[in-house]
């Protein structure tokens, strides 16, 4: 974080200093913002560790632990369908977002280089997609004809690349000054070569930007699973949650098959602890990504 | 090697001689592009195979609309039918309200979500402390990244009927608040949720529109006499204009789809009765009642009608003289 941002920027000699009833309504309404966002995280927290006697009594929710504990986290980790579908989920957000980084990438660097052969039929069919996106049916039929129902491919390779997406860093590509290629051609780099010693480290930031916007959808995603597989053992994070936390089906029994000694947590401090475990990877990588956003954002939208 | 490396040097003379030679141009001359730049076409390949398979693929798989779908005989070989399926689904009452719960629901949403990433962004635009406003933009974007799943749990946590707000306030004579389930507050729910989520991501444009305006335009109505709200009408609001047009543009062209996933997640505890939008109907009565010819066409319907809506809020961006989202 640069210093100019942090200072107090200087009030421009022209402009009025405001009101004392309009900072205090400014600073109210921020205050009141921030609040509203971050007090529901702060419940379902609090929630997940509190003691199951007070989340009880109190009809299912807990604003501060009376004691803090961790039991419903212990559960959650000890093996049972919960452990295997955060696994799950992992496994989908890291090799989809890997497999959708690199095709991207290359889809993007090959179109981004003028005149290359076929690239404004591509680009066209890419862009005509935006009109007429695939819709549910077909895609399940396409999916289905190919045999890959109930398999994790299928979590994955139906949305493999997002055209938004692509438009981003093709445009980002475009925008790298053509001397830079010219010079790597004279030092004899092929196509490949530039694009990993040139390119690339140039493109961080769309790289960081378009990654974490794969890596959010594959997260996040708890349809494709509902569409494409038949077992709740191939189950994501997400899918498990509706079922279990927003549908509200007990999910007591589910945690391990309904070992009794389980009965004295309440659900609803595991069902809170899985919200929060799916949660937290998201709070991870967001604070090292957020800087791009609006670089990569804006890109997106004057090229789109 | 050396022929892949001349590739974008000889490219402009390519572009130069294109149009006298398109039609006599040897073969040999494509097959010089094709071999110029097949380092290029490799790297393209994986991605027009993925676009080739699941999305026009999948547009073919549209054909279904039109036939009587059997999934052992599959796409290419169930009998066609001709419009059967849509004059089956047009008699469907139960299509009818999903397609008037979409539309009803897109433009509440849409008349009460809309202003308040407008106002959220003059607002912190107007911050002089940079580090509030840094702190602010953190808090507000996070939502954006949070699955509907979870939002919809941190709702039910929150504002259900177990959640914290009857729990802390409702006291012992019932509930102050019974928002989930309640089929009259269904759309103000949604509402809320899509606020709740969208909005602080929402104010990017809007900041960055904000950003672009000249300090000077300021500075000269303020020396001619101007005060902030004459400022905030001649300056900022004009200015703002082309985003603004140019995002209900975009909205109306997505008037028959409104959040399929928050939707879904919430249908069962509302009922069909005013959660079904057409996209959960093509889920409920395709996918989970195998009515693939008809809820096909429902999705056909609903795309093609969602194009023209596109093209139509184009045109009227260019009569307006605004940019539009394509030429």
């Amino acid at each position: 974080m640069s210093a100019d941002v942090m200072q107090r920027a200087e009030r421009p000699a022209w402009m009025e200093e405001p009101r004392p009833i309009t900072q205090g309504f400014k600073g109210l309404t921020l205050v009141f913002t921030v609040l509203v966002v971050i007090v529901p995280f702060w419940v379902v927290l609090a929630t997940s560790f509190a003691p199951d006697k007070q989340v009880i009594a109190n009809g299912g929710y807990a604003l501060w632990p009376d004691r803090w504990t961790t039991n419903a986290y212990d559960l959650i980790f000890s093996g049972g369908q919960i452990t295997r579908a955060m696994l799950v989920s992992g496994g989908v957000t890291v090799i989809g977002t890997t497999f959708s980084l690199v095709c991207t990438i290359m889809l993007a660097y090959a179109l981004a280089r003028p005149g290359v052969v076929g690239g404004k039929p591509v680009m066209l069919l890419i862009l005509f997609t935006f009109l007429f996106p695939a819709g549910m049916i077909p895609s399940f039929l396409v999916v289905n004809g190919m045999g890959m129902r109930n398999t994790y491919w299928a979590l994955f390779l139906p949305v493999l690349i997002n055209a938004f997406n692509l438009v981003v860093m093709r445009g980002f590509f475009q925008g790298i000054p053509a001397e830079l290629f010219e010079s790597a051609k004279i030092d004899g780099a092929g196509e490949l070569r530039t694009l990993v010693t040139i390119v690339l480290p140039l493109s961080k930031a769309v790289i960081a930007v378009v990654g974490l916007f794969y890596a959010v959808g594959y997260w996040n995603d708890f349809f494709r699973a509902i569409l494409y597989t038949d077992q709740a053992t191939m189950w994501p994070l997400q899918t498990w949650m509706r079922t279990y936390v927003v549908q509200s089906q007990n999910s007591l029994i589910s945690v391990q098959g309904g070992v009794s000694e389980q009965i004295q947590f309440a659900p609803q401090t595991v069902n809170m602890a899985v919200v929060v475990l799916a949660t937290v990877p998201i709070l991870c990588v967001y604070p090292f990504i957020q800087r791009y956003f609006t670089k990569g954002v804006l890109t997106g939208a004057v090229k789109s | 090697m050396s022929v892949t490396t001349k590739g974008p040097e000889a490219q402009p003379i390519a572009v130069v001689s294109k149009p006298p030679g398109k039609a006599e141009r040897p073969k040999s001359a494509l097959r010089h592009r094709l071999h110029r730049d097949r380092a290029l076409l490799l790297l393209m390949a994986p991605g027009v195979v993925f676009f080739l398979i699941f999305q026009y693929g999948a547009l073919f798989g549209n054909v279904i609309a039109f036939k009587d779908y059997m999934p052992f005989l599959g796409v290419v070989d169930s009998p066609w039918v001709g419009f059967a399926n849509f004059r089956t689904l047009f008699g469907e009452a139960a299509f009818w309200d999903a397609a008037l719960n979409t539309v009803v629901l897109s433009l509440v949403q849409l008349v009460f979500y809309f202003p308040i990433p407008l106002a959220l962004a003059l607002l912190l635009h107007s911050l002089m402390q940079g580090r509030v406003r840094r702190f602010v933009q953190s808090v507000v974007y996070l939502p954006h990244f949070i699955s509907w799943v979870i939002v919809v749990a941190l709702f039910q946590q929150v504002i259900g009927a177990d959640g914290v707000i009857n729990g802390t306030l409702g006291g012992s004579d019932g509930h102050l608040v019974d928002v989930i389930g309640n089929p009259d507050l269904f759309k103000p729910l949604m509402v809320m949720e899509l606020i709740w989520k969208e909005c602080g991501w929402g104010t990017i444009i809007f900041l960055a529109a904000l950003a672009q305006i000249d300090e000077g335009l300021y500075e000269a109505s303020a020396l001619d006499g101007a005060g902030p709200w004459r400022r905030f009408w001649h300056i900022t609001l004009p200015s703002l204009r082309a985003v603004i047009f140019l995002l209900l543009i975009l909205r109306l062209g997505d008037i028959l789809s409104v959040g399929f996933e928050q939707i879904l997640l919430q249908r069962d505890a509302f009922g069909p009765d005013v959660a079904e939008v057409i996209d959960t109907y093509v889920f409920y009565h395709g996918i989970r009642d195998q009515n693939w010819g008809v809820a096909a066409a429902a999705a056909l319907f609903k795309g093609v009608i969602g194009a023209c809506l596109v093209f139509t809020a184009n045109k009227i961006a260019h009569r307006m003289g605004e940019q539009g989202v394509y030429r």
